[in-house]
C-alpha cells in the first residue's frame, strides 16, 4: 500500500538473464570480483579476526604473549569503567536517537509544507552534513563553556559551564550530536514525505481530519520505512560516538562522558591494554549486532500493522 | 565501520530503486503545489534554520577578534577591529598548506578509486545475481556494514604499520576498500535496472565484458557516480578517527588532525584556533554552496520511486 518500500534488501528488477543457462559466468567477471574480495577480506576481515584471536591472549600492545582464555571478558564483566562506558554510550545513543528523529521529522514535515524560501530552508538545515563534527565541536565547546555561561548568567546550570559538570556533560555532547545528524535525517524524511500524494490530505480534511489525525494516519503509516531505517541507523551511530567527545570533553570530567569507542581508543593505544579492549571491541560488536536486529524487528512489526 | 555508518550508510535507505537511466525523473515541483502558503510553517522554519546558523556565525565572530575581545564579550558581538592576522597566524602554525595538501590528495584519490573499482565490483554482481560466487560475494561485503570500525581498529593499525601503509596512501586504499560494502551497495540496485539488450548489443558486435562495461555501462552510471563520489568526498574529508590512528608521521597530518593537535597545543588561543577552524571547514563548505542543489540531490537520489 506504500509507494516506498523498506529498502532492506536489494531490489530484484529487471534481472540480466543469463547469457548460458547454468555453467560458470565468463571469467571476465570473475576478475573483476576476486581482486576488490582479496583486499576487502585483508583490511577488513583479518583485522576483525585478528582481533578476535588476540582478545582471548593478554598482549599490551608491544612485547610477549600468553593465552588466558576468557580471562578478559570475564574481566570486561567486573570492570566499572567498561560498564559506565557502555551506561553512556546507550544513555547517549537513545537520546540522541529519539531527538534527532522527531526534530527532523518535524523540520521535514514544515520544510513540505507550502513554505517561502524552501530551497533555501533546505539548502541551509543540510549544511551541517558537509562540516567535520571534530571542528564544529571545538566551536561547540566554546559555545558552551564561553559564550553561554556570558549570556544567561543567572541560569544555574548554564552560567558554569555544563562541560565542567560530571552529571550534564552529556547534553552538550548531545546537542552537537543533534545538530549534526539532523541535516542527513531531515534530507531522507523530506524525500520520504515527498512520495505522499496531496490527493490524500485533500480527502481527509474533505473527511474532517485534523493535522494531528492526518499525521497519525496518513504522513506517520507512508513514512514508516523511512523511519525504521532512520532510527536503526541512527542508533547504531550513535552507540559509536567519538569525535564528539574529542572535541567537548575528551570523555571528561574524569571518566563521565566516556563512550566505549573512546574506551577502547585510550585503553588500546595508550594504555597497554591492546587484548583487553579488543576483547571489549568483540563483546560491542555483538551488543550493536543484536541492538540493530531488535529495533528492525518491533519498528517493521509496527509497520506490517499498518 | 565509525564514519561509514555515521552518515553514508543511510543512504542505504535510498539505494534502492533507481529509474531506469534516460529518463529524468520529476520531483513535485511547487509549480503544481495548489496549497496556499503556509506563513506559520516559514516562520518556524525561518527560527528553526537559525540553530543551523548560530554556530557558524559564532565560528566567524570569534575568527575575526583580538583576544582581548574575546575575552570581554560572548563571542557573537560584530568585532571593533578585525584582525586578519588571525589567518595569518593559524596557516604558519598549523602548517595549514601541507595539511590541505594531504587532506586533498587523500579524498581526491579516495573518491577517483572509489568510482573506478567499486562500479566494476558491482557490475559482475550485478550482472551474475543468479550465482552463487557472485551473490555471497555481495552478502559478505554488505554484511560488513554491521561491523562497528573499534573492533578493526587496533589491529588494523598494527597491519598498516607493518606494510609501511601508515600514510596517504594507504588511507586512500582504505577509504576505497572501506567504502565497497555500501557502494556496490547502491551501485548494484541501480545496475540492475539497466537494461540487458543495451549489453547483448554491445557483445553481438564482439565487445568483450571489461569493453561493454567502460563504453556501454559506465557511461550509464553518471548519477549514481555523483551519489557515491559526493559521499565519498565528505566522508574522507571530515574523517577524523581514521587518520588519527593510522597515520604517524606528523607531515602526513589530515586537516581534521591538524586541527586537533593545534587544539591540543594552544587550547586557550581562541581566535587563531577558530581562523584555524574556518580554514578547515571552508573548501566543502564554498563547493556546497555553489553546488548546493546538485549535492542534496546526488545524496538523495534514489529515494524517490
Amino acid at each position: 500500500m506504500t509507494e516506498t518500500r523498506a529498502v532492506t534488501t536489494a531490489d530484484t528488477g529487471r534481472e540480466g538473464r543469463p547469457r548460458k543457462v547454468g555453467g560458470r559466468a565468463p571469467s571476465a567477471y570473475y576478475w573483476m570480483v576476486w581482486p576488490a574480495l582479496a583486499l576487502f577480506a585483508f583490511f577488513h576481515t583479518l583485522p576483525v579476526l585478528v582481533g578476535v584471536f588476540f582478545s582471548f591472549t593478554n598482549y599490551a600492545g608491544f612485547g610477549t604473549w600468553d593465552f588466558i582464555g576468557i580471562g578478559n571478558y570475564v574481566n570486561l564483566f567486573r570492570d566499572d569503567r567498561v560498564l559506565a562506558a557502555y551506561g553512556f554510550s546507550f544513555g547517549f545513543a537513545l537520546v540522541a536517537t529519539v531527538l534527532t528523529n522527531v526534530i527532523s521529522l518535524a523540520i521535514a514535515m514544515g520544510l513540505n509544507a507550502k513554505i517561502v524560501g524552501r530551497n533555501t530552508f533546505r539548502g541551509i538545515f543540510f549544511v551541517p552534513y558537509v562540516i567535520a563534527i571534530l571542528v564544529i565541536g571545538y566551536v561547540f565547546q566554546f559555545l558552551f563553556s564561553n559564550s553561554l555561561p556570558k549570556l544567561f548568567p543567572e541560569i544555574p546550570l548554564i552560567a558554569d559551564n555544563m562541560l565542567s559538570n560530571p552529571n550534564w556533560a552529556w547534553v552538550p555532547i548531545v546537542v552537537l550530536a543533534v545538530w549534526q545528524a539532523s541535516a542527513f535525517a531531515i534530507i531522507i524524511y523530506l524525500s520520504g514525505l515527498q512520495t505522499i500524494p496531496q490527493e490524500l490530505y485533500e480527502a481527509a480534511s474533505l473527511d474532517g481530519a485534523r493535522p494531528w489525525r492526518q499525521f497519525r494516519s496518513i504522513t506517520f503509516p507512508l513514512i514508516s520505512a523511512f523511519f525504521t531505517i532512520n532510527m536503526v541507523l541512527s542508533l547504531k551511530g550513535f552507540l559509536q560516538v567519538f569525535d564528539h567527545i574529542v572535541a567537548l570533553t575528551n570523555g571528561g570530567p574524569g571518566t563521565a562522558t566516556e563512550s566505549i569507542t573512546m574506551l577502547i581508543y585510550k585503553g588500546g593505544f595508550t594504555g597497554g591494554e591492546f587484548a583487553y579492549q579488543t576483547a571489549n571491541a568483540v563483546i560491542f560488536v555483538i551488543v550493536i549486532t543484536v541492538v540493530s536486529l531488535i529495533q528492525f524487528r518491533v519498528l517493521q512489526r509496527r509497520e506490517a500493522d499498518f | 565501520m565509525t564514519t561509514v555508518t555515521n552518515t553514508a550508510a543511510q543512504v542505504t535507505a535510498l539505494a534502492e530503486n533507481e529509474m531506469p537511466p534516460g529518463r529524468k525523473r520529476r520531483t513535485r515541483e511547487p509549480s503544481d503545489d495548489t496549497r496556499r502558503i503556509n506563513w506559520w510553517a516559514t516562520a518556524l522554519i525561518a527560527v528553526c534554520s537559525l540553530t543551523v546558523l548560530i554556530p557558524l556565525w559564532l565560528a566567524v565572530m570569534v575568527a575575526l577578534k583580538t583576544p582581548d575581545q574575546i575575552a570581554s564579550g560572548t563571542g557573537f558581538e560584530l568585532p571593533t577591529t578585525i584582525r586578519w592576522e588571525n589567518f595569518a597566524d593559524a596557516w604558519t602554525r598549523t602548517n595549514f598548506p601541507q595539511a590541505l595538501m594531504n587532506t586533498a590528495l587523500i579524498t581526491v584519490g579516495a573518491v577517483v578509486f572509489t568510482l573506478l573499482t567499486n562500479s566494476i565490483v558491482a557490475y559482475a554482481i550485478a550482472r551474475n545475481m543468479h550465482r552463487h560466487f557472485f551473490t555471497g560475494a555481495y552478502f559478505y561485503l554488505l554484511a560488513a556494514l554491521f561491523i562497528p570500525f573499534p573492533i578493526i581498529m587496533l589491529p588494523l593499525v598494527k597491519q598498516t604499520a607493518l606494510l609501511g601503509i601508515d600514510n596517504q596512501v594507504g588511507m586512500i586504499i582504505l577509504y576505497t576498500v572501506f567504502g565497497l560494502s555500501l557502494n556496490v551497495f547502491i551501485y548494484t540496485a541501480y545496475i540492475r535496472s539497466i537494461p540487458i539488450e543495451l549489453e547483448e548489443a554491445a557483445r553481438v558486435d564482439g565487445a568483450s565484458t571489461w569493453r561493454v562495461f567502460w563504453s556501454v555501462i559506465f557511461p550509464l552510471l553518471g548519477p549514481m557516480n555523483a551519489t557515491v563520489g559526493i559521499l565519498t568526498c565528505v566522508w574522507a574529508w571530515n574523517d577524523f578517527i581514521l587518520p588519527l590512528v593510522i597515520l604517524s608521521d606528523p607531515a602526513d597530518r589530515t586537516l581534521q588532525l591538524a586541527q586537533y593537535v593545534f587544539q591540543g597545543q594552544y587550547n586557550t588561543d581562541y581566535s587563531v584556533a577558530f581562523a584555524s577552524y574556518l580554514m578547515a571547514m571552508a573548501p566543502l563548505l564554498l563547493v556546497y554552496v555553489f553546488a548546493q542543489r546538485w549535492v542534496i540531490s546526488g545524496v538523495t537520489r534514489g529515494s524517490i520511486k
